[in-house]
C-alpha cells in the first residue's frame, strides 16, 4: 500500500534528513520501495522546508507526493504553508515545543524540541524523537529499520545520543498510548 | 552480486560514471547537477583519476576534450546556464571526433530561469545547440536506476562512435533518492585504436577512425577547420566539407535502428503515450491506474538520434499524446515522421504532469 509520508520545519531541523532517514529505513532495512523528494530553494535557508518519501510494498511509478497521509511538522511557519490543507483522514505528529495551530485531522503532540533540549541536552536531536514518534505512531516502517537507518546516517561519535533521541520518540508515542 | 542502495540521482549518475571507468571530470557546479561534481571530486582522486574544477564552462567543456585525447574516459555535469556556454566547444568535440560524456541536470529556462525546477527545454538545444550540421547521441533516464545505467551506456557510446553523448535528465530524476540495484561490473567498450600507417582520420566501415593512443609515437593535428584523413585544414574544398560532414552526421544516423533503446507498452492500443524523462513516471501511473490493458505507452530512453521506426510499434495507434516539461520540443520531431494526430501536453514551472489529469486528457476517471 501505498503511503505518502511529508515533513516540513525550518532550514537547519534536519527535515531532509529526517527523510531520508525513513526512505534508506524502508528500502535497505525493511525490503520495499522508497521515494524521497524535497523542496530546494532560497526558502529553506531559515524558511520553511519540506520534504517528502512515499513508501509502497510495489515499485513507485508517480514519484511526487499528492495526498499525503502521514505529516511530520515541526515548525508554525512549516504547518502554515505544508500542514494545514491535510485532508481529514490524515495524520499528523506535531512538535508541539514549536507549532501552536492544529489540524482538523488526527493530530499526535510530541514535545520533541523540549525533550530534545531537556532530558538529551541538545535541541539539534529533536527530528529524530520526531522519526521515533512517527515510527512508533504509524509503523510506516519497522523499528528496527528506522534504527539501523539512523546508525547509517549520522555522525560518527553522536550514535548513542541519536540512539536515544528515537527511543525517547518511540516512549513518548507509548507513555501516551497507556495514558489515553 | 548486486547490492541494492538507496540513492539520489545525481549520485547514481556519478557512481555509474565511475563503474564505467571515468578518470577524468571537469566541470562548474551549477544546480541542478552540482552533487554530480561534489560525488566525482571525492571519489575521483582516490581511484587515481583527476577531478579539476574549471572557471567556467567553456574552459570546463574544452578540458574533458583535451583529457580524452590523452586517452582519458572524460565527462562533465551542468545545467541549462552552463550547457548554453558548452555549445561552442562541443561542435569542436563533433568536429575532432572527441568521445566524451555531457551531463545536463535540466532546470527551467531560458536564462538562469528556475534554478531548482524541472524541465527538459534543452532537448532540441543539445540536438541543433552548436553551429553546423551534425548528430549527436542524447539519453533521458526516468529513474534512479536509469541514472546509472545509461551514464555507463553513455560512456560506452561516446567511445563506440567518438561523439559527445548527452545524459540529459531533469532537476526531478537528478534530485530525488529512490531504490537502485548497483551491479558487480559493467560491461565496458574501449575505443578502437588507430592502426599504425592508417591515416588518423580515415575512417572504418561504421565511418569510425581508429583512434590514435596517446604517447604511441603518433603526430596528429587535431583542429576544428574542416580537415583531410590527415587532420590537416582543408577549409576551401567544397567536397572534403560534404564528405566530412556527412560521414560525421551518417556515423550516427546509420546506427540509429541498431543503438535505439526504448520501451513498448501495450502495442495493440489505439491510445499512445510517448515519453522520456521525468514525465514518463507520471504515464507508468495511469497505465498502472487504467489496469495496465487500454493505454499504450513508447518511453524512450534515447532521444537522439530519434528512433521513428519505433511509431510503427504502435500498428493500431490513433492518436499520440506526448506530456513533456517543455513547449513540445520532441512532439514536434515526433509529429513530422507520422499521419497519426500528435497531442502536445506542454507543462512548464517544474512540476510533474498529475496522474489524475493525463486520465482527464484520454477520458478515463479512475
Amino acid at each position: 500500500m501505498r503511503q505518502e509520508v511529508r515533513f516540513s520545519g525550518f532550514g537547519g531541523q534536519g527535515i531532509i534528513l529526517s527523510a531520508v532517514i525513513l526512505g534508506r529505513a524502508a528500502v535497505m532495512y525493511d525490503s520495499k520501495f522508497a521515494v524521497q523528494t524535497q523542496v530546494y530553494g532560497p526558502e529553506a535557508r531559515g524558511g520553511a522546508s519540506m520534504s517528502a518519501v512515499i513508501i509502497d510494498d510495489e515499485p513507485i511509478l508517480f514519484p511526487k507526493v499528492t495526498i499525503p497521509d502521514i505529516y511530520v511538522i515541526m515548525s508554525q511557519e512549516g504547518f502554515e504553508k505544508y500542514g494545514a490543507s491535510a485532508q481529514e483522514g490524515a495524520i499528523m505528529i506535531i512538535d508541539s515545543t514549536l507549532v501552536h495551530s492544529r489540524p482538523a485531522c488526527t493530530c499526535i503532540e510530541v514535545p520533541a524540541t523540549k525533550e530534545a533540549r531537556e532530558k538529551l541536552g541538545r535541541d539539534i536531536v529533536a527530528n529524530i524523537v520526531m522519526l521515533g514518534a512517527l515510527v512508533a505512531a504509524t509503523h510506516v516502517v519497522s523499528e528496527s529499520a528506522i534504527e539501523r537507518a539512523i546508525l547509517d546516517s549520522v555522525p560518527k561519535g553522536t550514535e548513542k545520543l541519536n540512539q536515544s533521541a528515537m527511543t525517547r520518540g518511540f516512549e513518548l508515542i507509548k507513555e501516551r498510548g497507556q495514558s489515553a | 552480486m548486486t547490492k541494492i542502495e538507496f540513492m539520489q540521482g545525481n549520485i547514481a549518475c556519478a557512481e555509474g560514471a565511475l563503474a564505467a571507468g571515468c578518470n577524468f571530470f571537469g566541470g562548474y557546479p551549477i544546480t541542478p547537477s552540482t552533487e554530480v561534481a561534489e560525488h566525482m571530486a571525492v571519489k575521483l582522486p582516490k581511484k587515481n583519476g583527476t577531478f579539476i574544477q574549471m572557471e567556467d564552462e567553456i574552459a570546463s567543456m574544452a578540458s574533458i576534450i583535451g583529457a580524452s585525447w590523452t586517452g582519458a574516459r572524460a565527462m562533465t555535469a551542468t545545467s541549462g546556464p552552463g550547457f548554453s556556454l558548452m555549445m561552442e566547444n562541443i561542435g569542436y568535440a563533433v568536429m575532432t571526433e572527441t568521445p566524451c560524456v555531457i551531463v545536463n541536470i535540466q532546470r527551467g529556462g531560458p536564462s538562469t530561469g528556475q534554478p531548482t525546477m524541472a524541465a527538459s527545454g534543452d532537448m532540441m538545444q543539445c540536438r541543433f545547440g552548436s553551429h553546423g550540421d551534425y548528430s549527436v547521441i542524447a539519453l533521458c533516464p526516468s529513474s534512479v536506476q536509469e541514472m546509472y545505467e545509461l551514464t555507463v551506456k553513455a560512456f560506452d557510446l561516446a567511445e563506440r562512435f567518438r561523439v559527445p553523448v548527452f545524459l540529459m535528465a531533469d532537476e526531478i530524476i537528478g534530485h530525488m533518492r529512490e531504490r537502485i540495484i548497483i551491479p558487480d561490473t559493467v560491461e565496458l567498450t574501449t575505443r578502437r585504436p588507430l592502426v599504425p600507417g592508417v591515416l588518423p582520420f580515415h575512417p572504418g566501415d561504421d565511418l569510425v577512425p581508429g583512434f590514435p593512443e596517446f604517447g604511441k609515437g603518433f603526430g596528429v593535428h587535431v583542429t576544428g577547420l574542416t580537415h583531410d584523413e590527415r587532420g590537416y585544414p582543408c577549409a576551401t574544398n567544397p567536397k572534403l566539407h560534404e564528405q566530412l560532414v556527412m560521414r560525421l552526421y551518417n556515423k550516427i544516423e546509420n546506427a540509429r535502428k541498431e543503438i535505439a533503446d526504448y520501451v513498448v507498452t501495450n502495442p495493440d492500443a489505439e491510445i499512445v503515450f510517448v515519453t522520456y524523462g521525468s514525465p514518463a513516471r507520471s504515464v507508468e501511473q495511469v497505465l498502472h491506474d487504467t489496469g495496465n490493458k487500454i493505454i499504450g505507452h513508447l518511453r524512450l530512453k534515447m532521444v537522439w538520434p530519434f528512433p521513428e521506426h519505433a511509431i510503427a510499434e504502435f500498428p493500431n495507434a490513433t492518436r499520440f499524446i506526448i506530456p513533456e516539461l517543455n513547449l513540445g520540443q520532441l512532439a514536434r520531431e515526433f509529429d513530422r515522421h507520422t499521419s497519426i494526430p500528435v497531442v502536445q501536453v506542454p507543462k512548464l514551472g517544474g512540476d510533474l504532469h498529475l496522474p489524475a489529469d493525463l486520465k482527464k486528457l484520454i477520458g478515463v476517471d479512475a
